[in-house]
């Protein structure tokens, strides 16, 4: 009351309320991307090419955020967009965490030959850069969204891993470990009963910032065209497409940029806000 | 004389729960050390806690001031308040362990804060932590700045949260227990170091401890605390002479001494007990009323 | 089961960590030997004191001897069994029966777990019955509030956390318990209540009990024999009443001349 901490709460509040609700409306209109979009992202008109926002006096009903140089709808190719980024974040997200998170917890809570070969696998793994690396595997892998939810697991794990592991490390510093140990718990349980609660936070902030790292990496994919087939609808090949006319038509490069910024902010934003809520230690 | 800390009526809570600190008042002055003793529970650290800021969220002020040089911590901006804080005050935490980061070495733990906040060069810092550590009589100072905190005895791990809340010199320094796991020569040799600290640089200290022999030894002044509430406010002296309130009594009574063949090991009586929760509970009721 | 053998028989046990502080750049650390040649034993139902200087290897020794270290050299034996270098899994079934309070109460709770789990945890392992009932029984012994089940660690005051530690070790019934500093942080009046409490232990079910402390007067109290251990090796292991009338180390000497009693009248040179 007196100390200052009610404001910091509440704005963490606030934090968590806003994202939450951008991911949520977004997951709502991807879900139901069918009947929420106003028009087919598919469907071109080259005869309303190019229509501008629906507060200016030149837009037409129906095409709420205007059309491309086709004359697709952006407000539907939007939407249908989020469909792609949220499919990758969700599915390339947790999936890295797993994976990445299982390894690194192996490797801080057991130590030894696992943490040797573990450590030595990330070394090698950071050796490459990523950006080369995903298209890399891309052109072995071929497009596709599978292939660009594998390119993100296999090139994102190691940050979990390294992170992961740490954490791991300072945790079995700790006496509860040797308590586990003293009451005669066997190892598995107790890396998965008394050191994974404890990592646990560190992994959410990490996921939710790697779902929206996937979706920036999706786009950037999209952006070079080697995502999913030219005309489907991704906010990355929009961002391209959008580039190209941004002096006659701004809106078709803005709004999907603006549904990516938002989207990755949230994302981020979202895993702090459930850290500091749901914490039991921060509280 | 002004107080360097002077803490007025402050109570503190669980957010819509119960009071932990229930108007308490103590004032330190420059130079001075106050013990502050009670039960397990009573509000000690509560109350360092409280005065650096560092209380947990489900907890907070409901009422009071805390005066550091003249001005409320409380109503200033927590910016301004925690820079204050951080030039004047130190704490040595009642958990040497988790107070210290397990993946980092000791040494920058303690030289960071010099270098960081107070600017110092990293050589002068480091030079300064070694000589600290060799005060609080670590062997091989050289050798703990380089181990990592797991790697220390618990009573090496107190020592070096010692050393690292003296190195900048503060005005104000809350200790927490520290010497719970020092073994009786080390604590001695702390204890004179305050003493030191003290005569050279008019420190002050909130000396909380469970050991009334520590507290004959270092302090001045004494508070007495009993679930959240201050009980007494007296002289060290006073105190061994004649403790003015019965629950003081009880403790200085209960209070072994290793002279005695079969030192008494008696809890405080039930009727002690049972009188100064009546007290605090009436004080209660009271300030109770006073807010409606 | 032998009455007459001694709970644990301790030989010439050394042991070694590596200097992470020493390690050079490439290669392994150097080994730093922490415990250099100990016998002692620990007769069943006895208390043994240890005290010794900061950093003279107490909690290692303690740690060495319920097997969370291994011992780079000598033996331990607990209730005629050997040991030194028995594998984890072939120490479970004998974790029960020894039991470790440590030195630093926060650290040796997990942050994310209730004082009702941290309890009721060993108890559902080791498959006793009416856990609730024991948890509620150990919060009591030690004097704290049975509401304080639903609480986590870092809601409880230093002293309240140190008394969880002591209940979630005596929950368990075991026959050994390594007691590491466990009432410095305690005021005098619970301190009075777990002492009694271990005595009670001690008195009435047998249990044997090594009990490091800095405390003079509590170790007076409450141990036969005292061990006095100095920079990893004995200086001294003599009944407690010998050691305090006539100390036959200097070391203990110093240590007896630097207790400040509750005086402030009195010296202390
Ligand atoms: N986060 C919290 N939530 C609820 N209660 C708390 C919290 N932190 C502390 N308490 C309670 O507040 C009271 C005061 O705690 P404090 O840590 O100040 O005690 P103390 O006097 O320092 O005791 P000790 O000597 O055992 O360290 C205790 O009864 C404790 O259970
Ligand atoms: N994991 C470790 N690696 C390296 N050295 C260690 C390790 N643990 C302890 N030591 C060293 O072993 C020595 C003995 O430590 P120990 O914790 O047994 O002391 P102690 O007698 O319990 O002291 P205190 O009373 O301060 O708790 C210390 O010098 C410490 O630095
Ligand atoms: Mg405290
Ligand atoms: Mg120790």
């Amino acid at each position: 009351m007196l100390d200052g901490r009610g404001a910091i709460r509440r704005r963490a509040g606030a934090r968590l309320w806003l994202s939450g609700g951008w991911l949520l409306l977004l997951v709502t209109v991807a879900l139901f991307a069918p009947l929420v979009a106003p028009q087919d992202p598919l469907a071109q008109d080259l005869m309303s090419g190019r229509l501008p926002p629906f507060w200016s006096a030149q837009a037409e009903p129906g095409f709420w955020l205007g059309t491309d140089s086709l004359g697709r709808d952006v407000l539907s190719r939007v939407i249908w967009g989020a469909r792609v980024a949220l499919t990758v974040a969700c599915i390339a997200g947790p999936l890295t965490a797993l994976i990445g998170g299982a390894l690194g917890l192996i490797a801080g809570f057991y130590r030894g030959w696992a943490d040797r070969i573990i450590s030595r696998l990330v070394d090698i793994w950071m050796a490459f850069p990523p950006v080369l690396f995903s298209i890399l595997l891309i052109a072995v892998l071929g497009t596709g969204l599978t292939s660009i939810i594998l390119a993100i697991v296999v090139i994102d794990w190691t940050r979990f891993a390294r992170v992961v592991r740490a954490e791991a490390m300072n945790q079995g510093a700790m006496d509860y470990v040797a308590a586990a140990q003293v009451a005669g718990f066997s190892r598995l349980r107790t890396m998965t009963a008394e050191i994974l609660p404890n990592v646990l936070p560190t992994l959410v902030a990490l996921l939710s910032l790697e779902m929206g790292i996937s979706v920036i990496v999706e786009a950037i994919l999209s952006f070079v065209n080697l995502s999913l087939s030219t005309d489907a609808p991704t906010w990355g090949g929009m961002i391209a497409e959008g580039r190209t006319s941004i002096h006659q038509a701004w809106w078709v490069l803005a709004f999907p940029l603006v549904a990516l910024f938002l989207t990755v902010l949230s994302f981020s934003q979202f895993g702090e806000g459930l850290k500091d809520r749901f914490d039991p230690v921060l509280r | 004389m002004s107080a360097l800390l002077d803490i007025r009526n402050l109570s503190v809570a669980l957010k819509g729960g119960p009071r932990l600190l229930r108007s308490v008042s103590l004032a330190v002055a420059a130079g001075e050390v106050r013990g502050l003793v009670g039960e397990s529970g009573a509000g000690k650290s509560m109350i360092g806690k409280a005065l650096l800021g560092i209380l947990p969220r489900s907890v907070e002020v409901v009422d009071g001031q805390i005066l550091l040089d003249g001005d409320d911590l409380l109503r200033l901006p927590p910016a301004e308040r925690r820079r204050r804080i951080g030039q004047r005050a130190a704490l040595i935490p009642q958990d040497p362990l988790t107070a210290l980061n397990p993946a980092h070495r000791v040494g920058p733990q303690i030289t960071d804060r010099l270098v960081d906040i107070l600017r110092w060069p990293r050589a002068r810092a480091e030079a300064r932590a070694l000589d600290l550590l060799a005060e609080v009589h670590i062997p091989d100072p050289g050798r703990v700045m380089k181990s990592y905190p797991h790697e220390l005895s618990g009573g090496m791990r107190q020592r070096v949260l010692i050393a690292s809340a003296f190195a900048a010199e503060p005005a104000l320094i809350v200790a927490d227990e520290p010497t719970t796991a020092l073994d009786v020569t080390v604590q001695k040799q702390i204890l004179r170091l305050i003493a030191e600290m003290q005569a050279r640089h008019h420190t002050a200290l909130l000396f909380v401890t469970h050991d009334l022999g520590v507290v004959s030894k270092v302090c001045q002044n004494l508070s007495v605390l009993y679930a959240g509430k201050v009980v007494e406010d007296t002289t060290v002296r006073d105190f061994f002479r004649a403790p003015g309130h019965p629950y003081s009594a009880a403790l200085l009574a209960a209070t072994p001494k290793y002279t005695d063949p079969d030192g008494s090991l008696t809890p405080v009586p039930e009727a002690v007990i049972a009188a100064v929760r009546a007290e605090v509970e009436a004080a209660e009721t009271e300030w109770q009323h006073g807010r409606r | 089961m032998d009455d007459a053998r001694p709970l644990i028989e301790v030989e010439n046990l050394r042991l070694s960590l590596p200097d992470l502080a020493g390690k050079p750049l490439i290669g392994p650390a150097p080994k730093l030997e922490i415990l250099k040649g100990l016998s002692f034993a620990i007769p069943r139902g006895a208390v043994l004191g240890i005290v010794g200087g900061s950093g003279s290897g107490k909690s290692t020794l303690g740690r060495a001897l319920i097997r969370l270290l291994e011992p780079s050299g000598g033996a331990i034996r607990f209730d005629g069994q050997d040991i030194t270098h028995l594998p984890e899994a072939d120490l479970r079934p004998l974790r029960r029966r020894m039991q470790m309070i440590f030195q630093d109460p926060l650290s040796s709770l997990n942050p994310r777990r209730r004082v009702g789990g941290i309890i009721a945890g060993p108890l559902r392992l080791h498959g006793f019955d009416a856990i609730d009932r024991r948890v509620d029984a150990a919060l009591d012994h030690v004097g704290l509030p049975r509401s304080f089940r639903g609480r986590y660690p870092h809601e409880l005051s230093g002293g309240q956390r140190q008394r969880v530690g002591i209940a979630r070790a005596i929950a368990l019934r075991p026959d050994f318990i390594l007691a590491d500093e466990i009432v410095s942080g305690l005021d005098v009046s619970s301190q009075a209540q777990v002492l009694n409490l271990l005595e009670g232990l001690v008195a009435d079910l047998g249990l044997t009990l090594a009990f490091i402390s800095h405390d003079l007067s509590v170790i007076r109290r409450l141990c036969r024999n005292v061990l006095v251990l100095h920079r990893g090796e004995i200086a001294e292991h003599a009944p407690t009443a010998q050691v305090f009338a006539a100390p036959r180390a200097a070391y203990t000497r110093e240590l007896l001349d630097a207790i400040p009693l509750p005086d402030p009248d009195q010296p202390w040179a």
